[in-house]
Order: structure tokens, then sequence, then C-alpha cells
């Protein structure tokens, strides 16, 4: 199922069938006397693909399609429900290699939405910056640790005297440059970034995205982008994967995706992008919802919306699969129907 | 077109503050613009730039203490910034239709969607019940929701987030309203969402010949909607035109920056990565607004005057810029 590009730098990260499930079903009593079943959320459901070293994977799709559930996967917030994630060529999906792959996760950091939320407010800046040096055991003494800590400071941006403040004291844009130091402390080399600038205004969100693609090619990064906001991904992904509720529809290279969208669902999204450049290019106009993740449609599940479908579409569900270096689940493509 | 066409809104000198124990913070400080009949005016910005204030004052809503201090509103050639709590309520609803962000904010979860259409409809309009029903069913239908006659006893709850959206819309648009503020009607919503809503707006302004003031952060929604827009930095217009103008010809330097800053899908990957162009700093609180021009610390062609003097919007092609490199 997977394919690797001939060329390319090998995969540092590995997602195979990865399946995540949540149980939503109401409380025991109340099943009983309403006589309603057990019922599972597939937040992320046979999820594959590789993030190659050193490039941008970009994860897009709208709110609720699995983006956030797969990035807590591949960090160890949430174990899966079936499937495999390998990082390095080890396997750390796995309960039983928690400990054993304890010391690998530590190359891997992951940076929020919202900054404030994942920075301890009682904290001084520097010792948040400096807390996984100091649980890793980075630096020999405290000399080391501050020196360090202004190193940081200085890379995304900041004085070093900041690290005397507390986060309220900073706004948006800067606290979020604050957890990408305290990201980068542990001198991590893969970085899962959730919609990393979503909540900053948008020239701020530019200072952050050039700063977060000059470290990348400072540091050697790898990074999973996720964003639900495709112009943002146009911008810094080598590759982009498209997700559509709980699976990837498309997975193809940024400038293949963007020139040459396959899948219906894909071409949708791209369509439902204002035209800032006002080039009055042509679109077809969006029609329908994400459906109840609940009740996913039969068959392709944007089968409801899509203008290509048929009754193949209704009954069975499409596999992603790989041409060239483009992979998409649809049977329309498959056919070359489209 | 000969003759100009009346102004359904004027914002003339409109000042907005609000007291506060270490001194007043001026939000609003002295802007202008108009609305015509069936304009859509977007008013853009980033967030602290004061565009949802300026929408509160129109429609009567600027929580206190904060106040107009200065200028007036006129709707229709009256003025509506000095009226009373009662006469407000009358304007607000009849004249003024509102969208917020939150669909949830305007509607009651307690009520079905049709009985709150039809209440806000008897409410301004002299109409039996029958009569109001049926106007609820032919909105509900216009805004684009399926199956009315069934949703229309539906509860808020049982609509989807764009649904609800299409809801309040209808809702705003009963009392059929000169003007409608809206302020980041589509911010909640996904993309695909936000697209059929921004369609929504602009074909109901257009066929209904209503004002629509749309307040957002997304310039991407402003260039798909607005005939004109106001770009608002630190609680003044910093620039404002014909929406294409702005967007693709912009003349105050922070326009250029803000336009320069947005992400934009480009196919040749070489012009994908390039750094995207970046303002420095960040816009000042209330009580640091530098004199001079508000954005002259990180504007990169301030000269000596934009220091000392404030620059008043003036013409610059077809768009008004408050910028001395214009003088
Ligand atoms: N802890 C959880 N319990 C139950 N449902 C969840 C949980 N986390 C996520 N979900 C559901 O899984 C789906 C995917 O959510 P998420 O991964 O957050 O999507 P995204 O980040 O793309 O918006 C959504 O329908 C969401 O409601
Ligand atoms: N109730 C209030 N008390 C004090 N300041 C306020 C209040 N409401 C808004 N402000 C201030 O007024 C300015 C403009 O706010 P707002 O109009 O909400 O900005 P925008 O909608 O452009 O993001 C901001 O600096 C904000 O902090
Ligand atoms: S499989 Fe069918 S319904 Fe699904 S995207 Fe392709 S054509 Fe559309
Ligand atoms: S007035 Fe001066 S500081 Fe202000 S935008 Fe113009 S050039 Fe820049
Ligand atoms: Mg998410
Ligand atoms: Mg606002």
């Amino acid at each position: 199922m997977l394919s690797r590009g001939e060329q390319g730098p090998p995969p540092l990260l590995t997602l195979e069938d990865v399946g995540r499930a949540f149980d939503v079903s109401r409380p025991w009593l109340n099943r009983v006397i309403e006589g309603t079943p057990r019922q599972l959320l597939h937040a992320v459901d046979g999820v594959s693909f590789e993030v190659r070293k050193g490039e941008t994977f970009a994860l897009v799709g709208e709110s609720g399609c699995g983006k956030s559930t797969i990035a807590r996967l591949i960090v160890g917030l949430y174990a899966p429900s079936r499937g495999r994630i390998e990082f390095d060529g080890v396997r750390i999906s796995d309960p039983e290699t928690r400990v054993a792959t304890a010391k690998l996760r530590r190359r891997m950091q992951m940076i929020f939405q919202d900054p404030y939320a994942s920075l301890n407010p009682r904290w001084r800046v520097r010792d948040i910056v400096a807390e996984p040096i100091r649980v890793l055991g980075l630096a020999a003494d405290q000399a080391e640790i501050t020196s360090r800590v202004g190193v940081l400071l200085k890379q995304v941006g900041l004085a070093p005297e900041d690290g005397d403040k507390y986060p309220h004291e900073f706004s948006g844009g800067q606290r979020q440059r604050i957890s990408i130091a305290r990201a980068l402390s542990g001198s991590p080399d893969f970085l899962v970034c959730d919609e990393p600038t979503s909540a900053l205004d948008v020239s701020v969100q530019a200072q952050i995205l050039n700063l977060m693609t000059e470290l990348q090619s400072r540091l050697g990064l790898t990074y999973l982008f996720i964003s639900h906001n495709l112009a943002v991904v146009s911008h810094v992904a080598d590759r982009i994967g498209v997700m559509y509720l709980g699976r990837l529809v498309e997975i193809a290279d940024a400038e293949e995706l963007f020139a040459r969208p396959k899948h219906p669902y894909t071409r949708m999204l791209l369509d439902a992008v204002p035209d800032l450049e006002m080039s009055g290019r042509q679109r077809t106009p969006v029609a329908g919802e994400v459906p109840n993740p609940l009740s996913p449609p039969t068959g392709c599940a944007f089968h409801p919306r899509c203008p290509q479908a048929n009754e193949r579409c209704k009954t069975e569900r499409p596999n992603l699969i790989w041409r060239a270096e483009v992979a998409s689940a649809c049977h329309a493509v498959e056919e070359n129907r489209i | 077109m000969s003759s100009a066409p009346a102004t359904v809104l004027e914002i003339k000198n409109l000042s907005i503050e609000f007291p506060t124990r270490r001194g007043k913070l001026l939000a609003v400080d002295s802007i202008s613009f108009s609305i015509a009949p069936g304009e859509v005016l977007g008013v853009v910005g980033e967030s602290g730039a004061g565009k949802s204030v300026t929408g509160a004052a129109v429609i009567g809503l600027l929580d206190p203490p904060g106040r107009i201090s200065g200028g007036e509103i006129r709707l229709e050639g009256q003025r509506i910034d000095n009226l009373s709590h009662d006469e407000m309520l009358r304007v607000r609803g009849r004249r003024i239709g509102a969208i917020f962000q939150d669909p949830l904010t305007s509607l009651n979860p307690l009520y079905t969607v049709g009985g709150q259409l039809v209440e806000t409809i008897r409410t301004h309009l002299d109409v039996g019940a029958g009569e109001a029903r049926e106007r609820a069913l032919g909105l509900l239908r216009e805004v684009g929701i399926p199956a009315p006659e069934a949703r229309i006893d539906h509860y808020p709850h049982q609509f989807s987030g764009g649904m609800r959206q299409r809801v309040v819309i209808a809702l705003a648009l009963c009392a059929e309203p000169r003007l409608i503020i809206a302020d980041e009607p589509t911010t909640a919503l996904d993309v695909s969402i936000q697209a059929q809503i921004i369609q929504l707006l602009k074909k109901l302004a257009r066929e209904h010949g209503t004002a629509v003031m749309l307040i957002t952060h997304d310039m991407g929604v402003i260039a798909e909607t607005a005939d004109r827009v106001a770009v608002m930095y630190a609680g003044r217009v910093a620039e404002i035109g014909p929406v294409r103008e702005v967007v693709r010809d912009a003349r105050h330097p922070y326009t250029v920056g803000l336009m320069g800053s947005i992400p934009k899908i480009r196919i040749a990957s070489a012009k994908m990565h390039a750094p995207l162009v970046q303002i420095e700093g960040a816009m000042p609180r209330l009580n640091a607004i530098p004199p001079g021009c508000a954005f002259h610390p990180r504007c990169g062609k301030s000269f000596d005057r934009c220091k000392a003097e404030r620059p008043e919007p003036r013409a610059v092609g077809s768009n008004l810029a408050a910028c001395w490199l214009y003088e």
C-alpha cells in the first residue's frame, strides 16, 4: 500500500493502517433503558503515510477529520486501536515497547494551536524553556542551562532577558515563539505542529511561518504540519495528505496537488479557497456539509457531496491507490473517469 | 451613474472610548466611511483594530463603560448615535440586522427556529400569524435550508453550525432591514461552509438592496464578498477603496504589508516557499498608541513627519490612504 518514491530520502516516520476509535456510547444504564447500542466514533481509520527525513509533510482537511488525533497518536498521547507507527525504523505504537522507545520519543516534540494553554502560567519563560534540558540532563550545570536558554530564545527572535518574564506578559505570536523554543530545547529532529498559526493574526502568522522555515533549514528538522488552511499549507509543505472523515483521500507532492488535484474532495477544497488575487478563475460552487462521523455514509464517505459519484461509490469503499507519486482513494480516478 | 447614490450608513469622525482607572482608552479614533444601498463594505484588520466596537456602536450595543466620545452615525440621513434606549430598540431589528460569529448568541435554544422567526417578523411588521409563518418559510428557503417545511419546527441544536448561521441570516432579514452588520460571520465555519455563506450574503445584499458592513479579519472573505474595503489599524482607517484596488494595488504601507503577509496558493514551487512579507513587531496596545502615524514604528517608509503629525485619509487614485507618502 505504501509506495516510497524511488528518489527521495528515507522515511523518518511511518504510519501503516493506523486507526483510532473513541467510545462515545451513552452511559450503560441509559443504553439498557433506551435500548441503544454501544457507539464507536472512528476518528482515524486506516491511515497510512510516511514523513521523509528533512521534509514538511502536511495534513489538511476540515475540522473533525482526524488531524489532531493523528498528531496525538504519533507523539503517544493516544494509543492506536489498530495499525503500526514507526519512528526511524523502530515501532513505537506498541504499549509493550513504551519504555524501550521513550528515548526515541524525545526526538519528537509537539507545537499546539493555543500557545497559552501549553505554557505553564506560573513559570518564568526561562524555566519553561529549560525544563526539557533539565529533564533530559542535557547540560552539565546551571551556567550551561542559562547559556543554552539564551541561545534558544535568540533563535526564535526573542531576547535572553525575556526569560525573566511570565507567559502572560507576551503577545500571542511571542508566546508561540516561546513554545517553539521549548520544543527545540531537547534538540529534537521531528516536530509535530498542530495548527501552530491558526490562532494568530496574519501578520504574526507570517513571522512564525518564516521562523519555522528558517529553523527547519538551519537545524535540519522534519515537520508534520497540520492545518485546515490550504494556503498556509501550500506555503510550507513539500508533500500533502488530504483527509476526509478520518481517512486519507489523497497524498501528493505540494506542487502536483495544487496544479493537478485528482480527488474530488481535494478539488472542492481548492475551489473553496477565496480568490485573493481576484483572478476571476472559474470555480465549482461548494455543496453540502461534512456528515456526522457517528453515521458516515456507506461506500465512499464523500459520495453524498461528490459530483462524480455513481452506484459503485455508494457501496464500495475506495482504497488509497498509488500511481506514480500520487495516491488517491477514488473510484473515478481509478477508472480514469476524471 | 450621474446622481450620487444615497447612503444607507454614514459614519463621520466617530470616536469610541473606554474610560478606565488609568485614563481613557481610545479604541476608535475619528473614523469616517459610508455604505450605499446594496453595497458590501468590508471592514478588515487584525485583532484589536477596533472593528467590532465600530459595529457595536452602529447597532447601539457598545459594552459599558464603552461610549461614543465624538462624531456621528447616520442611518438613511437620520442620526442614530444619540437615540434613547427605546428608540434604538426599534431601529435595531427593524432597520438594522445583525449577524455574529457564533450563531448561538442570536438564537434562543428553547424555541423552535420557526417560532423565533415568526416572533421577530410580528414584532417588526404588521402581519398575522399565518402570513408570518409563510414569510418565515420563504426566508428559510431563501437562505438555503433544505426541506424548510420540516426544518421550521426544529430547535437550533438540531442544525449544524453552517445551517445555524443560515438561520441567523434569515432572522437578520426578517424585518427587511436597510443595513446588516455582520461581525466575523464565517470565522467559526469550515472553509467549504464559509464559501457557501459568503455566496449567500453577497446574493442577499444584491437582491434586497441591503447595505452590509462585513467585519472580518480575513482578507480572503473580503476579496470574495466586498465591493469596497476599509482597512483598520489601531482604531483608525488606514486605507479605504474599491476592493480590487485595495487587494491588488494597496497604497498604504500597512495594507501593502498585510497583503504580502497572507500566504497565497501559487503553483510554481519556487514561489511557493519564498518567505512571506513580514511586518516587524505587533499592533500597539491602546495605552501605547504612538504619536503621529500610529503605524510609524513598524513602517519601513516612515520619515520625520510621520512621528509628529497624524496623516488624514487623502485621495490616492480611487483609494483614500492616511499616509504622508501621498501628501
Ligand atoms: N477524546 C475524544 N473522545 C471522543 N471523540 C473524539 C475525541 N477526540 C476526537 N474525537 C472526535 O474525533 C474526530 C476527529 O477529531 P480531531 O482529530 O480533533 O479532528 P481535527 O483535528 O481534524 O479537527 C471528531 O469527530 C472528534 O469529535
Ligand atoms: N469592554 C471593553 N473594555 C475595554 N477595552 C475594550 C473593551 N472592548 C474592546 N476593547 C478594546 O477596544 C479595542 C478594539 O477592540 P475590537 O473592536 O473588539 O477589535 P477587533 O474587533 O478589531 O478585533 C481593543 O484594544 C480592545 O481591547
Ligand atoms: S469514490 Fe466516487 S464518490 Fe468517492 S470521491 Fe471518487 S467519484 Fe466521488
Ligand atoms: S504616514 Fe509615514 S509611517 Fe505612516 S504609513 Fe505613511 S510612511 Fe509609514
Ligand atoms: Mg484539530
Ligand atoms: Mg472583533
